[in-house]
């Protein structure tokens, strides 16, 4: 069969989500904050709720957001974004208030609006991206970054006795009576992004059912930050980051 | 027996050439061009063995930046 046989619409099985907008983003190449991007605008295309979407976009590297997906955003101060989640959703109950923060957002300087937010159990859904350094700013360590691993400011490595050990706040959130969806993902195989989407999926229903804090966590690479390539970045959070923040549900109510 | 036949398309100005759907393409289908470039200077990916491709969408779900699209045709006659 020939190619031009194969490619017709009505053979397509994948295409370009509607709500990508057609600019390139800044991403280096192979960060996973393109997939995730993909994934939350193929699943709000999927429920056909553009419309009522608000996302919040931190500070990190995915402060663009909404230059990406096109749906309706707020550009929250940094770490502040689960706050203004929370105005956004209390003031319109029925939207689907989304926030998509990084480590250095959330577990850092944002670690009180978010156990708060979660404790609250504010209806909004929390896109957590740990990928265990602060990207942007050049490869600093971050709270969730490895013991013994190099960044930029612990060149000889993570020490527990300098540094302090690695945060793990999703289990934190899970003892929470607020949420209701705490999961772990990761989006480094094609089977891996597939488990991301459901997961995405199932916190905006929940937020949409109106059942509580939904948090999922993507375990992520910084291959720019880790000073590897997108493909020994992936295997390297398999090998290392996995054994630290082990995949799986922590939390389905 | 049914057999199942893909193509793709990419996007290579969009294309960062990351490597990922090299990696993940569970046929062989793809590759980076060893020399060309796009605009912005990444060697990006093509079906350098296009026949091999089932459509099964690994490249596209993998991709950071969405440049795929997938066609799969299924021949039951065959």
């Amino acid at each position: 069969m020939k190619p031009e046989d194969i490619i017709r619409p009505e053979n397509k099985v994948y295409s370009r989500p509607r709500l990508l907008t057609e600019n390139y983003t800044h991403y280096c190449p192979g960060c996973s904050h393109g997939v995730v991007h993909r994934l939350v605008a193929e699943i709000l295309d999927e429920m056909g709720v553009e419309e009522k979407t608000v996302g919040v976009a931190p500070v990190g590297c995915a402060v663009f957001a909404y230059n990406y997906i096109d749906v309706d955003w707020i550009e929250a101060a940094h770490g502040r974004a689960p706050a203004v989640a929370t105005a956004a959703s209390r003031l319109n109950p029925d939207n689907l208030v989304f926030t998509y923060q990084g480590d250095g957002d959330l577990a850092a300087i944002g670690t009180a609006e978010t156990i708060h937010a979660c404790n609250r159990g504010e209806n909004i859904t929390i896109i957590f991206i740990n990928n265990a350094i602060y990207g942007m700013t050049g490869g600093q360590m971050a709270p969730t970054t490895l013991l013994g691993q190099k960044t930029a400011t612990t060149p000889y490595g993570r020490r527990a006795d300098l540094n302090g050990y690695p945060l793990v706040i999703s289990p934190l959130l899970a003892q929470l009576a607020g949420t209701c969806y705490v999961t772990r993902q990761s989006v480094h195989t094609p089977a891996s992004v597939r488990k991301t989407k459901a997961a995405i999926r199932k916190a905006f229903e929940n937020t949409l059912a109106k059942k509580g804090t939904s948090v999922v966590e993507i375990v992520s690479t910084c291959n720019s930050g880790w000073k590897l390539s997108p493909e020994d970045s992936n295997k390297w959070m398999a090998e290392h980051m996995f054994e630290q923040y082990p995949l799986g549900d922590l939390k389905n109510e | 027996m049914a057999k199942v036949y893909g193509a793709v398309t990419i996007d290579s100005a969009r294309c960062k050439g990351c490597n990922l759907c090299v990696v993940a393409c569970p046929c062989k289908v793809l590759a980076l061009q060893p020399k060309e470039v796009n605009d912005r200077g990444y060697h990006f990916a093509y079906a350098a063995n296009p026949e091999a491709c089932i459509g099964c969408a690994a490249c596209a779900t993998v991709c950071p930046d969405a440049c795929f699209e997938v066609y799969r045709v299924v021949d039951r006659d065959n």
